[in-house]
């Protein structure tokens, strides 16, 4: 009897672990697809508003949703039960979310996302592949690595603004340059 | 206490918090200003680099604050690998590109040195401040919509000992070109917000950083006490790492 539970519980364990592996490896294998090239767009806010995950989870590795509205998204495997909870693409709760780290084969991504009224403001990579040489190749090429947003009006609560000065004078030279061009 | 005056063809505006503030002072600041303007105006006939341009003066007998204009130009050029530069296309000199931020850095000595530790001192959008503001706040400057030529501000900095320029295209067209390439069109960014050490620094790399298009950007990045923000054509703005520093109080 005890050799027939014993042999019960380790088929039960390996056939647990079996299945627990392959719904990672289901999920991690599409994370780790390096896709350098899907990167490749401005930091737009209107995409991140569509693809962005709440990282709520840690378990997860959500930041790393990260797609050009242009081109497919990148195809993500999460069990149903989860992807339900963490992913909410109507509205965000205010604050900043740092995503976990993941393994994007040739090194860390993590990013972290800033909401302010229900909207995803910001988002900035805090971690990103640089450690070998291809990498950092892939990364300058495909990685904008400074933060993007799109411009908002504010209120004009300011001491004073700064811009371009248009003065008459400006607009002289700007003719200046015009003429200087049509004459050849 | 604030005052305004129009010269160098642009509002000059001078804030003093007014504990600080007398009318000596600010007399004293508009009328470096206007020392400033009669030498270097392009558009005046009777100022010395009018006269230079037209070769009433040789190069070897310019003033003082000419000669450094020149020489601080030449440094500019070296500094930004040839992406600013005081000959127009047509062979004469225009320093307005400089002389502006450095006379903002002067007023601005001219103020320390009475000794007055808050104030905020503004030519045509290039701002240098120190201290606090009236409500004992750090200086909060808006970044101007470039898509408006109403006052929008689409962007809030919070400064102080610091200068910001801006340079750009929108409203009227261009007024900065491409020094290595004379057609450049220089489309694609339409504003560019360069915060520096002082006004001198932040308006000299902003002229020369948008000659360079694009690539300013990547410049500005790996030039260490610079910050940019930069706008493209599209409405999407791009900053260096460190600019988050400046929008918070």
């Amino acid at each position: 009897m005890k050799k027939i539970i014993l042999s019960f519980s380790l088929i039960f364990t390996f056939t647990a672990y079996t299945l627990y592996v392959r719904i990672l490896g289901a999920n991690t294998s599409v994370v780790l697809t390096p896709e350098p090239n899907k990167l490749k767009a401005p930091l737009n806010l209107t995409q991140y508003n569509k693809t962005i995950v709440k990282p709520k989870s840690t378990s997860f590795p959500s930041s790393k949703l990260i797609s050009n509205s242009n081109s497919t998204p990148i195809p993500i495997t999460m069990p149903n039960t989860i992807s339900s909870s963490v992913i909410n693409t109507d509205k965000y709760k205010n604050g900043s979310y740092t995503g976990s780290i993941v393994d994007a084969y040739y090194g860390n991504v993590q990013v972290l996302a800033v909401v302010s009224n229900g909207k995803i403001t910001d988002v900035q990579f805090l971690n990103y592949p640089k450690s070998r040489q291809t990498s950092v190749n892939i990364n300058t090429r495909a990685m904008p690595y400074l933060i993007s947003e799109a411009i908002t009006i504010q209120d004009s609560n300011v001491d004073t603004v700064s811009g371009a000065s248009f003065t008459s004078a400006a607009f002289r030279k700007s003719l200046e340059m015009a003429l200087f061009q049509a004459r050849i | 206490m604030k005052q305004t005056q129009i010269i160098m063809g642009t509002p000059v505006i001078i804030e003093i918090i007014n504990k600080e503030a007398k009318q000596k002072f600010f007399d004293e600041v508009f009328n470096y200003f206007k020392y400033v303007d009669e030498k270097f105006s392009t558009y005046k006939e009777n100022s010395e680099i009018t006269a230079i341009n037209n070769k009433k003066i040789k190069e070897e007998n310019m003033s003082k604050d000419m000669q450094l204009i020149f020489k601080l130009s030449e440094e500019t050029k070296k500094l930004t690998n040839g992406y600013f530069d005081i000959i127009t296309p047509k062979g004469k000199y225009d320093p307005s590109g400089i002389v502006k931020g450095w006379s903002i850095f002067n007023a601005s000595k001219i103020l320390k040195n009475y000794g007055i530790k808050n104030f905020c001192i503004e030519a045509g959008g290039d701002i240098e401040t120190f201290g606090k503001n009236e409500k004992k706040e750090i200086w909060c400057i808006g970044i101007q919509n470039p898509f408006s030529e109403k006052r929008e501000v689409i962007k809030k900095v919070y400064l102080s000992g610091k200068g910001i320029a801006t340079s750009g295209s929108y409203v009227r067209g261009r007024h900065i070109y491409n020094p290595k390439d004379k057609y450049d069109n220089l489309e694609d960014i339409v504003s560019l917000t360069i915060i520096g050490p002082n006004i001198f620094e932040a308006d000299r790399y902003a002229t020369a950083i948008y000659a360079m298009g694009q690539k300013g950007i990547s410049f500005i990045e790996k030039l260490d006490g610079f910050e940019g923000y930069f706008i493209d054509k599209n409405g999407i703005a791009t900053m260096t790492k460190g600019f988050n520093n400046y929008i918070k109080k």
